[in-house]
């Protein structure tokens, strides 16, 4: 039981709140302008860079530096928009995929190129004495910081989504482009928050993944999978599904490899990765619509 | 003179890129006014609507709202001049509350649209009772509803409704009448495509008959439904003596 919460339920939480916050980005950028964003993953790498950067020039906590990270991450996102997609924005949807797909070559090339490709921390030498609850439970303080932080930021996204006029355009544009467009809703506007919401949301799950882990230069990629099961298992176009996707995703992972029958896990960690395949393949044949589709929260 | 008619399609000729699918269309619609677009399957009422919109490319001809030109002119920009249009499907945000979608239809009002929601819930007192549900769970009249409804949001000038009883149970297509005729009231001068001839004409103060793209027979909604050609076709009797 205390080897289930600790080493299994605990860091699949831990993960799941990365995926939530990476998926909400490729969710939206699916919903509202209808296209696959292969170079979600990179844009997570990149975020976690400059984070890398920014520490290493003012020696401050990733949190202190990450809004200034979240800043130069989505000005780049929005540059490659106007330089790259927004001219396809007519296209077929297949050319935007194509391009997103060389966009994640080219952006990972250029991350490779200036911080190289070495495994770093974010945060070297830093030991942590975890948190013991309980007597039993043992949480380590970046976990409690990272499930915190994104919980924050996943209440700040439902906030701008039901609260505010642009975000509620978000929504419905995710909802239907062509009526939005109909209703007088200004369809680059939303394009625009998107990416930045987007961009903000992937520079966090990018740190608090570096943090959990270690950062390199492939990090954002091995996660893409990941990310559009956690999508699509919520339903393409809705923020709440891929938060609740990411999280079932995460804890899945884990707890494939808790030992529920016999001795050893249950699948060897190594095929860990095949679980979020799994459950995007089998929900495309079942569900294709995701959980929360059309349903009432 | 008289004023000029609040819309007015002037021989308008047009479709979607190359396919013709108008020749040369006319019609108007006065202050106060329903006007109904009727014909077979096919005639381009429709696309008649989508004309006004913006929707398709115009090779000539010409729209006019309160006398000034707007043909061609972008869907986003028609809507800002006080034109709403209601499309036959796909009308609402299904995952967007009943108000959520009202709000969307005052997104480009730049004053406070609450006292109008306010009016909007008075008009149609089934969407206040469910302000705080999901539009996709709706059945299909409570849908229509919120598509005028979203649409009035803007207190437009015109109301082009695109077959609002489409689909609906008999029950239902009376009320969405009764709600049409209600906005009608209140000044809103409405120009709707309606399957449902009779039941449009006879709500309607002057219809239009469109037959292949073009005009056939314009007279008011009695006139109409007296004609003894229109009561054929949607009588479906043949062409035979047409």
């Amino acid at each position: 039981m205390i080897e289930f919460l600790n080493f299994h339920l605990i860091p699949g939480v831990v993960l799941g709140s990365i995926y939530a916050l990476g998926a909400i980005g490729v969710s939206l950028t699916f919903g509202i302008l209808r296209f696959a964003n292969f170079a979600h993953g990179e844009t997570m790498t990149l975020g976690a860079y400059f984070t890398l950067t920014l520490i290493l020039v003012t020696g401050w906590h990733p949190l202190a530096v990450l809004p200034a990270a979240m800043a130069l991450t989505a000005s780049v996102v929005l540059g490659i928009d106007r330089l790259f997609y927004r001219p396809l924005r007519q296209s077929p949807v297949i050319i935007l995929l194509i391009a997103s797909f060389g966009m994640m070559l080219m952006v990972r090339s250029v991350i490779q190129f200036g911080w190289g490709v070495q495994l770093r921390s974010l945060r070297p030498g830093m030991i942590q004495q975890p948190y013991v609850l309980f007597d039993t439970l043992r949480i380590s303080p970046k976990h409690v910081l990272i499930i915190a932080s994104a919980l924050v930021l996943m209440v700040l996204m439902h906030l701008l989504l039901t609260r505010t006029r642009i975000g509620k355009a978000m929504r419905a544009m995710a909802d239907s482009p062509e009526l939005a467009r109909l209703t007088g809703i200004e369809t680059e506007k939303v394009i625009l928050v998107t990416w930045i919401v987007g961009a903000c949301l992937a520079t966090a799950a990018g740190v608090f993944l570096a943090l959990d882990t270690h950062i390199e230069t492939l990090m954002g990629f091995k996660v893409l999978l990941p990310l559009f099961a956690s999508a699509i298992l919520g339903g393409i176009g809705s923020a709440y599904g891929a938060m609740v996707g990411g999280l079932v995703i995460g804890v899945a992972e884990e707890l494939s490899t808790y030992p529920w029958i016999g001795e050893g896990p249950l699948l060897a960690p190594g095929y860990k990765a095949g679980v979020a395949f799994a459950i995007m393949v089998a929900m495309l044949i079942l569900r294709p619509s995701g959980l929360f589709r059309g349903r009432v929260f | 003179m008289a004023p000029a008619p609040v819309l007015e399609l002037d021989s308008v000729t047009g479709g979607y890129g190359e396919t013709e699918i108008l020749h040369g269309v006319s019609l108007a619609v006065k202050a106060g006014e329903i006007v109904a677009i009727i014909g077979p399957n096919g005639a381009g009422k429709s696309t008649a609507l989508k004309a006004v919109f913006g929707l398709l490319s115009l090779s000539r001809g010409q729209v006019r709202l309160d006398g000034a030109d707007i043909t061609n002119t972008a869907p986003e920009q028609v809507v800002r001049r006080g034109v709403c249009y209601v499309p036959q499907s796909e009308n609402i945000f299904p995952t967007l509350t009943v108000q959520e979608n009202l709000e969307m239809g005052a997104y480009v009002r730049r004053d406070d649209f609450r006292p109008r929601l306010h009016e909007v819930y008075e008009l149609l007192p089934e969407l206040a009772e469910r302000r705080r549900q999901r539009a996709g769970t709706l059945s299909g009249g409570q849908r229509q509803m919120v598509a005028i409804g979203k649409a009035l949001m803007l207190e437009p000038k015109i109301l082009l409704l695109d077959e609002p009883t489409a689909g609906l149970a008999p029950k239902f297509r009376h009320e969405i009448f009764q709600t049409i005729q209600g906005i009608n009231r209140s000044g809103t001068p409405v120009l709707m495509v309606e399957q449902n001839a009779r039941f449009a004409l006879t709500i309607a103060d002057r219809g239009y008959v469109l037959v292949d793209g073009s005009n056939r027979i314009d007279d008011s909604g009695p006139g109409l439904l007296a004609n003894r050609e229109v009561a054929q076709m949607f009588l479906g009797g043949g062409w035979a003596d047409g």
